[in-house]
Order: structure tokens, then sequence, then C-alpha cells
């Protein structure tokens, strides 16, 4: 049934000579750009690109598509990524000529359907956040943590203080300390109690007027509320402090909890995972960050505003902290959360939301006489199991696990994260999951567990390649083809 | 060289002391615990000869597939010499911690930092705790 | 509910097996008083046909390329996308999957990303690419950060202010917490010329970035400038067209150290500005202080060919605080397009793409000129954009009486440089026909002027 074609690349299938696009004849009576230009600035060949012919380029890359997992092909538990369906009728949408083929730098006048979208995107964001003020601009999660951290720097050194220290739970995405770090932060990393909420007595010690951000994720990377989080709120509030919250996981609390109302300052939302964006295979996601009203002033120019005459992009914002991306963002990505949102309501959104907790919660009850949960025995939208004591005993580890569900057709969870837990497997279900495939998924880990070791170390054994040479790509790193592609064909 | 001859850091570097011309020359790696704990190892940075070392102070990177660490200098002085040769053989490394694999040689000029090196055994004694 | 699978069976099936009776009971570890008490105020839902008819409503306010002819560029292109590329990309088992962090699963859109670092060297002209960025601009700034953490002592950034002014913003924006001055050089409506980098580069220069073509449509000497950028010790970073590329002679080949680009012109339409896709290629010395993901060639455990990706100890997941870049994810989707594009279009392809936007465009630039009311400002060369001065300075009112007529007419330059108020930046791509251009000419040519507002600008 396979393609072996699929593996060569680009460069290998070329044939010199052949092409798969044509283009008119020129229609303007103008010599060749050749001379309308200086030579000196002109290449003397056309760029050496693989010669394909189009049928040549659509087997190649459909073939390649064949070898992945994907959300519409397979259960992708994969902790912390949030991989619910992508609804199909976003794609069209987000291919309606009068989007698609909008282009960003038109005048307001011209683009008053987008620009509605995206002030009404800002008020649910708003609404959902609890934090009123909201920037649409971040391409990504990681780049609204650095919008907002800047945001912080900028209201901090407005009042005149000189706030150096952002404090980042040992849990947290390695995201969380870089950007604090790329905007001139330095980081003091605060270790989590053993149930992997914020440590209160580690937090006072190193809470001072030096403290400008906590950065916190609730639910945390294990799954779980910290309950004390109003607490945390009052202790960094009372010593002037800020708190940005993480939000990878607010697939557990949309609907049900608001991080405005616990006390947060600032957070972002990651709309690929929690508002139902496909993940692109690594991207575009999109990273809208919501802060107080004291924060507004700050945000990333431009925002979208709204007056008789319509609705405008405000470009005219003296204290903010500049653009983080150029143009409005990644708007097919944010279309895609309008569309998800204005299909939910706010019931729809609430029952998301119970959905995901109660097959997470299914999943952990089922699976934790397989391989304990250490921070169980409830969980909100995921939880970490550990294969640590598989691990001492019979030396299978989190990753031969991994490897070999692959074998079944399950997505592997995420594993090796998060780092306070050794040997973690990191599920998260999401709602879009049936009883029947939970139930699918904790038979075959129990099957997996009950396997022979070598045929677990060897795993997985069903897919076209297994256990890539990682030492060897690293050492000698080979990151483009080594033959070109016109005319040096083997 | 014989480990038990050596000095060692809680960050897992050793030290070989030795008169060079009157010149006090210190040779440092880091120990076979530390190598097998990152396992793997595929790029080193070194630092540039004529650096100027502060105990402490990182003098350069060492890389796994998935980890990353930082070799910190024992002794004050300047950098006079570094194992170029161990970049692209990096997977050797392991195979002679205490000899060929040494990193750096910096002439020292002062004390500081000697005090906070152990000897073989106390070293090792740390190390059964981190195991 | 269009996306749950739950029915009530499910539901109390699922909860008896955790012994609790309400789904409500599971949230218990939320303290009450952080919970919402009444039902968030958003609108009620719609269903696929409503809220499709809804948005169509919505999208027919917009003005868009494929009604109006559009000549609005600055870092945006309505390029021609191959019916190709929407077909690869819209194969769900590249756009619902996710990061690699499974190779075995991930192979195909590994490959991908290996053939699209391939791909952007041979373009480029340089050793290396990562497997993609957010956009133009934060490559801009990726690639400055480069330059600074391999100069540890920080410097001083010069950009000509000619580089896109959103890509200045964004760089300026992430320079604002380092050790690092960014310096701008006013070069009016000219090229940057060797003798005025000369006068602003210096011992603290850590790197300079040009953009090829300019902001202006402009072709920069980049040899002569990058000759000047290594003689003062400073690395040279050029932001350019990919798509100029077809014709003019690859920034790798002309002394550039890092290279970034947009490359939404490489098969992604104009999407009200994003998703994009952020290019970044280097020089090998620099392949460790790339930021973002980067795709390497190994073998499996029996030998076979596989990717995998590599060189993760940059990142932020292992460095955290240390890394040189926040950045995660990588704009695959985009990346795939590109990849796609290059391969349909071709080398060939691509210089007949470029070749006819510049015979295109020079002709736009011949008959507006042919117009009393404008001139065509400057003499350096161009490529698919030119900036037009309208003698009346009534460019706003120009480009609306322009965009009633069915023309997206050109980018008013004043935005971003008062003192160019009275100029608009103009793009023509392979899709402009000639009666197009034509007609848009004449529209301007014939597009009223008001005494009241003449007045005002004398």
């Amino acid at each position: 049934m396979r393609n072996q074609q699929a593996v060569q690349l680009l460069s290998e299938l070329s044939q010199p000579g052949r092409r798969a696009s044509t283009w008119p004849d020129c229609d303007v009576p103008m010599p060749a750009s050749s001379s309308l230009l200086p030579r000196s600035c002109l290449a003397e060949h056309p760029p050496q690109l693989p010669e394909l012919s189009e049928p040549d380029v659509v087997r190649h890359f459909s073939n390649l598509s064949t070898r992945n997992m994907s959300v519409d092909t397979h259960m992708y538990p994969l902790g912390s990524c949030t991989m619910k369906y992508n609804p199909k009728r976003h794609e069209r949408w987000a291919a309606l000529p009068g989007f698609a083929h909008v282009h960003p730098l038109q005048s307001d006048d011209t683009m008053q359907g987008l620009l509605q979208i995206l002030f009404e995107l800002q008020q649910m964001l708003g609404e959902i956040s609890g934090l009123p003020a909201v920037s649409l601009q971040p391409a990504a999660g990681a780049q609204g943590e650095l919008a907002a951290l800047l945001v912080a720097a900028a209201y901090l050194a407005d009042r005149g203080e000189k706030r150096h220290k952002v404090l980042v739970p040992d849990s947290a995405h390695g995201t969380n300390p870089a950007s604090a770090r790329m905007a001139g932060f330095s980081t003091v990393t605060v270790p989590s109690t053993s149930q992997g909420f914020v440590d209160l007595d580690q937090l006072h010690r190193q809470l001072d007027q030096d403290v400008a951000v906590v950065m916190i994720t609730n639910p945390n990377t294990l799954g779980l509320f910290d309950p004390q989080i109003q607490t945390v709120s009052r202790m960094v509030h009372d010593v002037g402090g800020l708190i940005y919250l993480d939000g990878a996981n607010m697939n557990a609390i949309v609907g049900v909890s608001r991080p405005g109302d616990f006390g947060a300052d600032m957070m972002h939302f990651n709309p690929h995972k929690t508002f139902s964006g496909p993940h692109g295979g690594g991207g575009p996601g999109a990273g809208p960050i919501c802060v107080t009203h004291a924060l507004e002033p700050y945000l990333p120019s431009p925002v979208v505003e709204y007056d008789p005459s319509g609705y405008r992009l405000n470009f005219d914002r003296p204290h903010s902290v500049g653009r983080v991306r150029s143009f409005l963002g990644n708007v097919g990505v944010l279309l895609r959360a309008y569309a998800y949102l204005r299909t939910l309501g706010p019931e729809g959104l609430r029952r998301t939301t119970e959905q995901a907790v109660l097959n997470a919660n299914y999943l952990l009850q089922a699976i934790s006489p397989l391989l304990p949960v250490p921070h169980g025995p409830r969980c909100m939208h995921e939880f970490v199991a550990t294969a640590k004591v598989i691990k001492q005993e019979r030396g299978i580890s989190a990753m031969d696990i991994a490897k070999r569900l692959l074998d079944y057709g399950f997505h592997a969870p995420t594993v090796y994260f998060p780092l306070t837990v050794p040997e973690s497997i990191m599920i998260e279900p999401t709602e879009t999951e049936s009883k029947e495939t939970l139930d699918a998924f904790v038979k075959v880990l129990a099957k997996v567990l009950q396997e022979p070791d070598d045929l677990l170390h060897e795993a997985p054994h069903s897919t076209e390649i297994s256990r890539p040479d990682e030492v060897r790509a690293a050492r000698n790193p080979t990151v483009r083809w080594q033959t070109t592609p016109t005319g040096n064909n083997g | 060289m014989d480990p038990q001859q050596l000095k060692f850091s809680p960050t897992h570097e050793w030290v070989h002391l030795s008169d060079v011309g009157g010149q006090r020359i210190a040779t440092v790696g880091i120990s076979a615990f530390a190598i097998a704990l990152l396992t793997d190892l595929v790029h080193m940075e070194l630092p540039a000869v004529g650096r100027a070392a502060r105990p402490g102070e990182s003098l350069g990177e060492i890389e796994s597939v998935k980890a990353v660490s930082d070799v910190y200098s024992p002794v004050e002085g300047e950098v006079v010499e570094v194992n170029s040769g161990l970049v692209g053989n990096l997977e050797a490394m392991g195979d002679d911690p205490y000899g060929k694999s040494w990193i750096v040689k910096i002439r020292t000029t002062s004390d500081a930092g000697l005090d906070q090196l152990m000897d073989y055994a106390t070293y090792q004694a740390q190390c059964a705790t981190e195991g | 509910m269009d996306y749950l699978f739950d029915t009530s069976g499910d539901r109390q099936t699922m909860l008896r097996a955790l012994g609790v009776e309400r789904v409500e009971d599971l949230f218990d570890g939320i303290p009450s008083n952080c919970r919402l008490s009444s039902g968030l105020k958003l609108p009620a839902p719609l269903g696929e046909l409503e809220l499709q008819q809804h948005l169509e409503s919505l999208a027919g306010k917009n003005y868009q390329a494929a009604q109006h002819a559009c000549f609005l560029g600055g870092g945006s292109y309505d390029h021609f996308v191959p019916s190709v590329v929407d077909s690869i990309a819209s194969r769900a088992e590249f756009y619902t999957s996710y990061t690699p962090y499974q190779p075995e699963a991930s192979q195909g859109n590994l490959q991908v990303m290996f053939e699209y670092q391939s791909l952007i060297c041979e373009l480029t002209g340089m050793d290396v690419s990562n497997a993609s960025l957010y956009d133009g601009a934060s490559a801009v700034a990726e690639g400055v950060l480069m330059c600074l953490h391999a100069a540890p002592r920080g410097g001083t950034v010069l950009v000509p202010h000619t580089m896109h002014p959103e890509y200045r913003e964004v760089l300026a924006t992430y320079l604002k917490h380092m050790q690092a001055t960014l310096r701008v050089i006013d070069t009016d409506m000219s090229l940057l010329t060797a003798a005025e980098l000369q006068r602003h580069i210096g011992a603290d220069t850590c790197c300079v970035v040009l953009q090829q073509p300019n902001f202006l449509g402009q072709i920069e000497s980049l040899q002569e400038l990058a000759d000047v950028t290594h003689q003062a010790g400073a690395s040279l970073v050029v932001s350019c067209d990919p798509l100029s590329l077809g014709i003019l002679k690859r920034p790798g080949d002309l002394g550039a150290d890092i290279v970034v680009a947009e490359g939404q012109c490489l098969g992604t339409p104009l999407s009200a500005g994003g998703p994009y896709l952020g290019i970044l290629a280097c020089r090998e010395s620099f392949l460790r202080r790339m930021p973002g993901r980067i795709v390497g060639e190994t073998v499996d455990r029996k030998g076979r060919r596989c990717w995998v990706l590599t060189l993760q100890t940059r990142e932020q997941h292992i460095r955290r605080e240390k890394a040189t870049s926040n950045i995660c994810t990588n704009q695959g989707l985009l990346a795939l397009r590109a990849a796609v594009y290059l391969s349909v279009v071709g080398g060939q392809g691509l210089r007949d793409v470029a070749d006819l936007a510049t015979r295109k465009a020079h002709y736009a630039a011949q008959q507006i000129a042919d117009c009393e009311r404008f001139e065509v400002v400057g003499n350096a060369p161009f490529f698919k954009e030119f900036v037009v001065r309208d003698s009346a300075g009534q460019v706003d009112a120009l480009l609306s009486h322009a965009a009633s007529r069915g023309f997206l007419a050109g980018l008013p330059l004043g935005r971003w440089y008062p003192q160019f108020r009275d100029c608009v930046l103009v793009a023509v791509t392979e899709k402009r026909t000639r009666h197009e251009i034509d007609a848009w000419a004449n529209c301007l040519a014939n597009a009223p002027v008001s005494r009241l507002e003449v007045t005002n600008n004398a």
C-alpha cells in the first residue's frame, strides 16, 4: 500500500526541464526586466529549485501527509496542547473572499466587517477572562507572554517603580522564563508543593519590593486548580506586584471561572487550543492578551475601537509598548476563534468545559490502577501519570509506553513534561472524544503494560520508522538537502 | 590522571594544579559522574584563550540531546589553553575523563575558589546523594 | 451540541463510574468564590447556516482584492496562488496535526519542514534555515537578537528608515530591554549609500539591517553596503522579498550573514495580514544561535533515513531563562504552503513571476508619470513597488475616490512618514493586467482636486 517514492526528497525527484507552472505572456509593452534593472543586481540564472511536474508535487505532498497522525484521523491526547476537533465550517469561512483577500493596510472604511469581528472578539475575550482590555496582536502564546510582560514593565516604569524580578513556578512552561528575560526581567524559580501548587512559604520568602510579576499557570501543568489562588493574588498585590496567568489551560475553566475574578492582572489565550483553531503541524496559533483597565494604555498598538461612525484601528496610543507583530495579528486564527465562540454561545462553552473535565476525570479514574497518578484522584482537563514504578521494576520508560501506543493508533500523550514529575505522562483527552474512544484508549494502555519488555523498548513496530537516532542528528547536523536539485540527480 | 589526586567542585568540575615555569596552572575538566549523567554529549562551547576566569563563572557549555549544562570555573585566573580537539570527539569524552578529556587550562592569579574544592572521597559522597 | 459526543446516557455512566452525582461536583477543587455565579454574557449560539449567513454579510462589507484591483503592497502582496497550494494545505493530515514531538507519528510534517529549510537555503543563498517564525517583522527582530547574542556586550543596531516601518516598530519593541541601541538612518527617499552607512557605522555597531528591495520598492546596492558593514566588524541582516529572488541576486551571494523575509508572497493569500510566514536563514556559524525549530536528517534504529527536531538545546523548553528566544511554535502550515508554492512554481516560474511583476510595475510607473498631477519619486532602480507624489497633496481623497471606482490604488505614506504625506506607495504584481493598470492610471488622473485642500497644503 505504501508509496515509497514519498520518502524521496524533492531534490531527488527533480528532473531537468520539468515544469509545473506556465505564466502568461507579458501584456504590457515593456522590455524584459533584465533591461529595466542594472546588471549588477541581477542573478545570472533562475533559482536552483527542483524541477517537477504538477502531478509530481501533488503525489509527493499527498503521500507525505499520510505519514502524520492528526486530530481528524486519531485520538491525540497530547497534554497541555488541547488537541480538540477543528470544525470544518471554520475553514470554509476563513476562505471567504471578503476575509482571505483583504489587504491588511486597507483603510478602516474598507474593512468594517472584519474590524467588527475583531472588535466583538476583543469584547468576548474580555468577558471570558474577566479582564476587559484586549490586544489581538500577538502571534502566539509565547509572544502574548512577552507582550504582557512588556505591558507590565511599562506600567511599573510609569509609576516610577524599579522592579526587576519575575517569579516563575518550577512547573511552568519554558516560554515563561524565556519571555521574562526578553522583557528585561531576571527570573526566580519558585518551587511547588508536593501537590504542585504554589508553595506559599517559598512565595512569601521571595516576595519583596523587587518583584514585578508572578507568572502562574492555573489550572497548573498537573491539571489542578490551585485552591489558594486568591491568597497568592493577595500576597503578590500586597507587595505591589502583578499576576500573569498563562492561559494554556483555559479549556478547563471557560464559563466556570474567570482569571480576572481570581486575581490575575494579565493573561494570554491560546485560541488554537481553547477555541479549536487547527494546530497546522506546529502553527499558526495566536496569543491575544487580556489585561485590567489599569494596564490598558500600555497594550500593543493598534487596538480596535468603536464609535458611532464605525470601527476604527487606534494607533494613537502614546503609552503603548509598541508593536509585537506586523499588521493586525493572526487574523485567520482569530476569525476561527470568533466562529467557535459564536457557535457555542455561553451555555455551549460551559458544557464544553464540563465535558473536557468529565472526560479527563473518567480517563484518570480508569488509568490510575494501571499507572499511578500522583496528584489524583481528581483533575481538571488533564492529568499527569507516572511510569516511575514500572521504570524501576521493569526498565519500561514513559517514552517506551508512548511509542507503543502509536502502534495501536493512538497519538502519544506528552511525556517528560512537566519536569517536576519523574517519567511523566501527561494526558489531555479534550471534550471531543467519545466514551467509546476513551474506553478503547484505556484498554490499549492496559494491554501495552502487559506486553514483553523488548516489544516496548523497540516500539513502535508498525510505523514506517522507529526510534530515530537523535544523538546523530544533533552531533553532525544535516539540516538541508545534500545535493543541489537541478542537474545533479543520481 | 588518578582522580584520587584531584580536587572537585560542587558543580562537578575537577581541578589539577601544577607548577609550570613558576606559574600555577589549573587544568579543569568534568567528572566521570557528570559525563554519565549528561549522557550522549553532542556539543561543547569552549571559552576563548585569554579570557578571564572567576570562580563560579561559566566558562562554556556542554550539551546532550535534551540538556545543556554550564562548565564553571573553579578558580580565578586567565584561560591559557583550551582542548579544541574535544569538540569533534565528544562521544569519547567518557573514555578518559581525567586525562585526554580535560577542557581548559587556567593560569591562576589568586587562591580564590580553592577553598570550595573537595577531595575525591567527599565528592563521591556528594554524588551518592545526587544519584 | 455539534462538537460533543455525549448523550445523557453516556454522561450518567461516566459520572457513576466517578461516583459523583453531578458534573458540577468535578469542579469542587475550585473555591466557590472563584466560580462564576451566573453565565457569561456572550451572544446566543448560532447554527452553521445562520453563522455562515452572518459571516458572509460581514465579509461582504470588506473591500477585497478579488473585486477591487489591488495596488497595495508594503509587505503584503496580491500574488497568484496556484490551486495545488490550497489543495495540499487543506489536507487535514497536515492542518489538524501538531508539532512533531513523536517523530514516528509525524514524518510527513518533519520531511516537509526539511524540504522547506532546503528550499529557503537555495533561494536565499544561505547555509541553514530554521523551520519558520511568526512573520517578517519578528524575523527581523530575531535576526538582530542572534547578532546581539553573538556579540555579548550588546551594541548599536543600524537601520535605514526605508526598512518597513512596522518591522522597525517591532524591532524597537523587542530591543527595548536589551543592551542595544537602535539607530535609524534617515535616507529621505533615496537608497542608503556606502558613504552614508560609513558615516554611521562604528566600533560599537553590532549589526546593520537592510531591506531589499526597501520599503519604497528600491533596490539597494547590497554588496557595497555589506562590504562597509563587514569592514567595521559588524554583521549584516537582510530582509528580502523572496519573490524578487526570481531575478535579483541572492542576499547570501552579496554578503548577508542572516537573511530574513516575510514569506506571505510564497503561496499565501492576503488574509488580512495573517497568519503569515517568518523566514530566517543564516550562515553555518550562526546555526546554534538560530531561534525556533530546526529539522535534521538522521537514521532510525534500522538504518532508514528519517527526520527529527534537532538542536533542541537552543530552545526555551530546555534552556528556559537562558534561551536566546522565547519562540515555541513555528508556522508549520504556512511553511508547507511556501514549500508547495516553490515546488509548483519552480526556479524558472519564479523568474517568470518576478519578471512579470517588474515589467508591469515599470509600465504602471510610466503611465502614472504621464499624468501632469503625478510624479514618480526618485530614480533608483525598483522591483514591483514605487512611490508616486501627488502634486495636489490630496492623497486621502484621491485614494477614496479610487476605492469607490474599484481600485485599492495605493498606500498613503503619511501614516509612517509625515514628511511624505503627499506620497503613495504603489505595488504591482503579476496579477495586474494591462487593462487594470490603464484603468487605474486613468482613474487617478481624473480624480477631482478640491481647491480648499490645495490652499491648505500650499
